[in-house]
């Protein structure tokens, strides 16, 4: 069997541990993916106990209180806290999710707190996601029509025809099911992963687009699309409980059609 | 100090600071009549804060029920307390309507009635016939409207290809000698770069400062960055004593549960299981304005009956609207609730509290979005360079209190309009005059300085400290003593701002050091605030002062205006209200006591 191995320089070391404060009551600990882009050492893997008896609910508040209390420097990106803006994607114990809707409760045991998987990290917990947001681009997620819209009022669309939106426009685009793919993981390059699909496809189905053909050319494709081998970690990683997976079904259903 | 950082210089036509719902429809719509312009983001702009409205977009579109956009002034300026300029007010209402459209057209995957139309709902003060009846206005995409719209947008400037600069720190303007806006200074997180750039129009479009207050529906970003660029060129600020505080925010987390729940049918209850709106808003009840129903709630917890163990919170229901309806209207909120409250919504009701959630105050702009300040007898001379829109700005439209859905309403129309302005104003391709070094200098000096710092105390103890001086004493009801005890603490936390350590000296995506230019953005927003809620001796709209109970239109119809010193000494001035609308289509609304 092959051997693989971790170039010398990404292996994560453990770092630094800091207990809880003298007088805490519950006490958890959480282990954190830190990584210094100036300096010359290791990724490491630094441990925070906290006091959960003035910590909010959430991992993401146990990740403001550390920064706040114990060491200003960890670094991570968060902005709405209600789970809406993506912002707070990352790994927590094993799995894609946003920190903010994650509850301390649910988690056994440490908490543990990496990166997104198979992503460049830029410092600590950020991720570099500009490949990702420059595949959204390639699908032209934007409305494309050869009919001029009506003069001074909307396009009409039926309710049923609205329905079809639903599971799809909703995504928030924090890459959660992207880099939790396999797929992803090896051809990113290539492959469009499931976030970009599902947005993709979120054109296809929309009643008032007329590029879905073009659409369709454009993903039929042996890496963009037919990448995805059903893996399912996408849809089974959602924090907004959408289903990735099945959005790229429907385009390889319909590409099939196509004369695929 | 410029050798000591290298600095990439840019020269642009326009720069848009802030991609949010206005900052993206400027950008889109100054890029698609070909000025080279450049977005500048702090966040990538699909997580800009617009992300997280909830309820809609007013318009009076008709859809289902009579509507007429004069109507939805009449609103708006009622809402406002007649604080609102009436002019700005009418341009608002009038273009909503094809603003809507534009949206539609853009590919917002607005909710649909039976015959294909965007789909309305009711919304807090939104009537028909002046008054008479509920009018059916708001434009919703579930109850996800800002993610849908700020999606679109973000999408259509891909289309467009507009050039953004994405987690970009704006540091501040580069304002020359004769106070004109010449461009920005930009810290580029991943990198750790900074970058100068040079634009004939800068647009603020930075959002609110919720940050202030220690419990707000705002996102952490929220820190009114522009607002403080502003107040550091010595330019004031807007009716700053205006912070709307909305009725329902998740007790405990201050998740914001959207007024649309009141508008499909939702009410409040007290411990009695009392519906008490109707004792304090007969007509409207549960869909009164906003400033409205938070002090109802806040006098009904104040009064003894609160909900739970603490009495301190009121209760949302929803149990009675169905399955049906709340999935297919309503299925963020109940998310929500069960993540933050663990609250099933068929079943029980949601825990609420009025939480802070948005500035009506802001840098004053005139209806075409340029900056304006008192210059000699001038109330609206303008600032060469400056522009500003969305909740950063104070066109005004909302006065002493927003209804809700007027606020991404406010985004596009005035987004627009800004865009319009510009590609009116500037000529592309001109070439940038030299700007003395030590403009930037100045700059780079309090960046480096604050980068530095290693005093003893660090951002978070500063700013709770002051997050909790607001809450407790700018808050639903204020007096004047209250107010002077708030002031005296948040001097004492300005001064000691010099006094502040930071842990992190590096460069590349140093949140430590962004969390402190916020504070130091959030801290002057928080004086001026208070400032100017101390100054207005009287209640109108969001501003309730328990020793002033009664509105003063006499003295008191003006716009405060207040400017701060680098020791956070404020000054105040006026500016009228603007009392007079654009076109004779409809009559300027005179001022009569506010009842729903």
């Amino acid at each position: 069997m092959a051997q693989f191995n971790l170039p010398a320089n990404s292996v994560v070391k453990p770092g630094k541990t800091y207990p809880a404060a003298t007088g805490s009551g519950q006490t958890k600990k959480v282990v954190v993916y830190r990584y210094d882009p100036d300096s010359e050492e290791n990724p490491r893997t630094d441990t925070y106990e906290i006091d959960l008896d003035t910590c909010g609910p959430m991992v993401l508040d146990a990740l403001i209180k550390i920064k706040n209390e114990i060491d200003s420097t960890l670094t991570f990106r968060r902005s709405c806290r209600e789970g809406i803006c993506g912002s707070c994607s990352m790994n927590i114990n094993g799995s894609n999710t946003l920190a903010c809707i994650k509850a301390i409760e649910e988690i056994k045991g440490d908490i543990k707190v990496y990166p997104l998987p198979h992503m460049q990290v830029v410092k600590d917990l950020v991720v570099d996601l500009s490949r990702f947001y420059e595949q959204y681009a390639s699908v032209k997620p934007w409305i494309k029509t050869e009919a001029p819209p009506p003069s001074g009022r909307e396009r009409l669309q039926s309710k049923d025809d609205r329905e079809r939106l639903e599971g799809l426009e909703e995504c928030i685009l924090c890459a959660c099911c992207s880099t939790s793919c396999p797929s992803y993981w090896w051809n990113s390059d290539r492959y469009l992963g499931p976030a970009v699909l599902l947005q993709a496809y979120r054109w296809i189905a929309d009643s008032r687009d007329e590029a879905t053909a073009e659409r369709l050319e454009e993903l039929k494709d042996a890496f963009k699309l037919y990448r995805c081998h059903t893996i399912m970690n996408c849809t089974n990683t959602c924090p907004k409980g959408l289903n990735p997976a099945k959005a790229i079904a429907e385009i390889k259903k319909l590409t099939a059609v196509a004369g695929g | 100090m410029s050798k000591a950082y290298r600095l990439t210089k840019h020269a642009y036509d326009v720069v848009v600071v802030g991609a949010g719902g206005a900052g993206l429809r400027a950008t889109l719509g100054m890029t698609a009549s070909g000025l080279s312009t450049a977005c500048i983001t702090k966040v990538f702009p699909t997580r800009s804060h617009t992300v997280a409205a909830q309820g809609g977009m007013s318009a009076a579109l008709a859809n289902m029920g009579e509507d007429d956009w004069r109507w939805h002034m009449y609103d708006t300026v009622k809402g406002s307390d007649w604080l609102g300029d009436q002019d700005a007010i009418e341009y608002m209402c009038r273009e909503a309507i094809p603003a809507v459209v534009e949206l539609e057209h853009y590919g917002v995957p607005f909710s649909r009635t039976d015959d294909g139309r965007i789909y309305q709902r009711p919304f807090g003060g939104m009537t028909t016939r002046y008054g008479e009846g509920i009018a059916q206005r708001t434009c919703a995409a579930a109850d996800r409207t800002g993610h849908a719209i700020l999606h679109t947008l973000y999408q259509q400037s891909l289309k467009h290809n507009a050039e953004f600069f994405i987690e970009y720190f704006a540091i501040d303007l580069l304002m020359n000698d004769e106070g004109a806006c010449k461009g920005v200074l930009a810290w580029d997180l991943a990198t750790g770069e900074l970058h100068v750039f040079r634009a004939h129009m800068v647009l603020l479009a930075t959002g609110g400062y919720g940050r202030t207050y220690f419990s707000c529906t705002s996102a952490h970003t929220c820190t009114g960055d522009g607002n403080a660029m502003v107040l550091r060129a010595g330019l004031p600020l807007q009716d700053m004593e205006f912070v709307q505080f909305h009725p329902t925010g998740i007790y405990g987390s201050g998740c914001l549960i959207t007024e649309g729940v009141r508008g499909e049918g939702g009410y409040l209850t007290n411990s009695e299981g009392e519906r008490f709106m109707e004792r304090y808003a007969p007509n409207a009840k549960d869909l009164a304005s906003r400033d409205v129903v938070s002090r109802s709630m806040t006098i009904e917890i104040n009064e003894g009956r609160g909900v739970g163990e603490e009495k301190d919170h009121i209760q949302l229901h929803l149990e009675h609207l169905g399955a049906d309806l709340i999935n297919s209207k309503l299925p963020g909120i109940a998310e929500s609730a069960r993540i933050f409250a663990g609250i099933d919504v068929t079943r029980e009701p949601i825990p609420v509290l009025p939480t802070v959630h948005y500035n009506m105050g802001g840098i004053p702009t005139n209806y075409q979005g340029e900056v304006v300040t008192l210059k000699g007898d001038d109330p609206d001379h303008v600032i060469p360079g400056l522009m500003a829109i969305g909740e950063a700005a104070c066109v005004s439209v909302h006065g002493a209190n927003r209804l809700g859905s007027n606020s991404l309403l406010d985004l596009i129309v005035f987004g627009r309009a800004a865009a319009l302005r510009a590609v009116e104003l500037v000529k592309p391709g001109q070439a940038h005059e030299k700007l003395n070094d030590a403009v930037v200098d100045t700059v780079l000096d309090r960046f480096d300085k604050l980068r530095h710092a290693s005093g003893e105390i660090t951002v978070a103890h500063l700013r709770i400290e002051m997050q909790k001086t607001m809450q407790s004493h700018a808050a639903v009801f204020r007096t004047g003593e209250l107010i002077e005890k708030g002031l005296i603490r948040l001097r004492k936390l300005f001064s000691q701002m010099d006094n502040l350590r930071l842990s992190d000296r590096s460069m590349v995506w140093n949140t430590d050091l962004v969390e402190a230019i916020e504070l130091t953005n959030l801290m002057p927003q928080a004086i001026v605030t208070a400032q100017s809620a101390l100054n207005r001796t009287e209640s109108r709209g969001a501003q309730a002062r328990d020793d002033y109970p009664e509105r003063d239109d006499e003295n008191w119809m003006k716009h405060t205006l207040a400017t701060i010193d680098e020791q956070g000494d404020v000054a105040i001035g006026y500016r009228p209200v603007h009392m007079y609308t654009q076109t004779d289509e409809v009559e300027v609304i005179p001022p009569k006591a506010r009842v729903y």
